[in-house]
């Protein structure tokens, strides 16, 4: 792929053809995706809303999807984006199998990739308003990474974005440790997801988490978590902050 | 081959379907100095003879690294090579750039091999006057290919380019099905060995070759010429050595080839214009 930058007005900012071709701000969007290591690859969790400003306009999003042999992309941000993405790695992909020849893109090529694509929108000014999330694993080996719609971009061991980052991420410093078994995995993220669904709006109680191993991948059907509703502190929510709502 | 009405244009066809030109362009390999490639399951190890225009010059540089994980030896009109190496290059840092991860060398010799032929099928352009023994790894582990100025590539074990490469193509004949699971050392010393069949009866001396290796750990590098030396000691110590040794068995094998060689590639050598090497 060639990244090219024109410079007809020398104007170094607005680059775009017409200010009505940049994307100025996000339209439906996913919010948070929460992924972690275990022992056995990856797994990642997201809800299936997509939120048109403060409405939850569609209920049905897949914010996760597989790419290629190695690996797993999930997305929260503009969802239109997302999909914009996605056709970019089915071209990167077909042509990777076309090659026939043993070698393969992995998770780490894909990721680097997606890193290259999203900081050179952001260079122009256009960017892709995603967060992403990009797991995989290839030859026995887990990878887990993440690039935001300015191109920053790095691996961990576990990674959340939006709200996750806020509210899961702290959840998971405390408990995450290495080779998790897929039962405590799945936990963990559950009990993340718990709390995004309670404190984000833009959360929804129908969820995904998606499994990425040596064998491939695998999306669970949708469900929902148990909630409870009758803590005290949400009979009087504002019983130590008098005035707020 | 003899001139003929059909190979002025690379464009233009033969009756019995040749494209002279092309054919023209791949006697420019033969002519120049030998280079010789051969791999074993997990390292790939690049040879060519060093062969200056006079005394007073230094030798032309016939082996390229192209990138960490793979390496390229040429034969030909050494300025095409140089731009070809440079057209891998390229290609190398952009795929590790976008990708982090090296470029499997099977997808960088179809690059290589369709830049080729796109100068065959053009009537304002040339086809490429080098011959490109190409080793590099790829996830199967590691391969050695041949890229020719027709477009055509090939995959091998073993294999030698250039002037007097018979002679290391028929050692290297004998032996390849033991390249696979060699060691590294016996890697070398096969190459270096190899190397020593297109010098016809002259003393092979460190200066006289050059060797680079690549493997699965092991980075692109040139070997320096006391490691070469070396090498070339175990094999080269006095040469009325016993039969048992394989410099003697060598020597032997060598002196029987050399004799047919001399015909064809004695008048070859005269022709051989400045500008290949």
């Amino acid at each position: 792929m060639t990244f090219t930058i024109p410079i007809e007005n020398g104007d170094a900012g607005k680059v775009a053809e017409a200010e009505s071709q940049r994307t100025l701000y996000p339209y439906v969007t996913g919010t948070s995706i929460v992924a972690i290591k275990y022992k056995d690859g990856v797994l990642m969790a997201s809800d299936m809303g997509g939120s048109y400003g403060s409405t939850l306009r569609y209920k049905n999003i897949e914010r996760m999807k597989a790419i290629g042999k190695h690996s797993l992309l999930g997305a929260s941000g503009e969802i239109s984006d997302f999909q914009e993405i996605l056709r970019y790695l089915d071209e990167l992909t077909l042509n990777d199998n076309m090659w026939d020849d043993g070698n393969s893109l992995g998770p780490k090529e894909i990721h680097n990739y997606l890193t290259r694509v999203m900081y050179n929108r952001r260079n122009k000014f256009n960017p892709l308003w995603n967060t992403l999330v990009l797991g995989g694993v290839k030859n026995g080996k887990s990878y887990l990474g993440m690039v935001s719609m300015i191109g920053v971009s790095f691996e961990d061991d576990h990674v959340a974005t939006g709200f996750g980052n806020h509210l899961a991420r702290p959840i998971l410093r405390d408990e995450w440790h290495a080779d998790l078994s897929f039962e405590d995995g799945v936990k963990l993220l559950e009990k993340c997801m718990r709390v995004l669904l309670y404190r984000d709006r833009s959360a929804i109680n129908k969820l995904q988490i998606a499994k990425i191993t040596e064998e491939g991948v695998t999306v669970s059907q949708p469900y929902s978590l148990k909630t409870f509703w009758e803590y005290s502190s949400f009979h009087n929510p504002t019983a130590s902050a008098e005035g707020s709502w | 081959m003899f001139r003929n009405q059909y190979d002025t244009d690379v464009t233009t066809w033969s009756p019995t379907g040749r494209l002279f030109q092309v054919e023209y362009a791949m006697e420019a390999v033969k002519q120049g100095s030998a280079a010789i490639g051969l791999r074993s399951r997990s390292h790939v190890v690049l040879a060519c003879v060093n062969k200056a225009q006079s005394e007073l010059s230094s030798h032309q540089r016939k082996i390229f690294k192209v990138d960490d994980h793979i390496g390229v030896a040429i034969a030909g009109l050494t300025a095409d090579g140089r731009v070809l190496s440079r057209y891998m290059r390229s290609e190398s840092i952009n795929h590790s750039f976008t990708y982090e991860s090296p470029l499997p060398v099977g997808r960088l010799v179809v690059h290589l091999a369709d830049k080729a032929q796109v100068c065959t099928q053009r009537s304002w352009k040339r086809p490429y006057g080098v011959g490109l023994l190409v080793g590099g790894l790829d996830e199967s582990g590691a391969h050695l290919y041949y890229n020719c100025p027709s477009g055509n590539y090939f995959e091998y074990q073993a294999f030698a380019i250039g002037s007097r490469s018979q002679a290391a193509k028929t050692y290297l004949e004998r032996r390849f099905e033991s390249f696979g699971d060699s060691s590294r050392e016996d890697l070398i010393k096969d190459a270096i060995l190899a190397v020593r069949e297109t010098l016809q009866g002259e003393t092979l001396k460190s200066s006289l070759c050059t060797v680079a290796i690549l493997g699965v750990d092991e980075p692109f590098h040139f070997l320096d010429q006391e490691a070469i030396q070396k090498v070339i000691d175990t094999f080269e110590k006095v040469p009325e050595e016993e039969e048992g040794d394989e410099a003697g068995e060598g020597e032997a094998e060598a002196a029987a080839v050399a004799p047919a060689e001399q015909g064809g590639a004695g008048a070859g050598d005269q022709d051989v214009a400045p500008m290949e090497m």
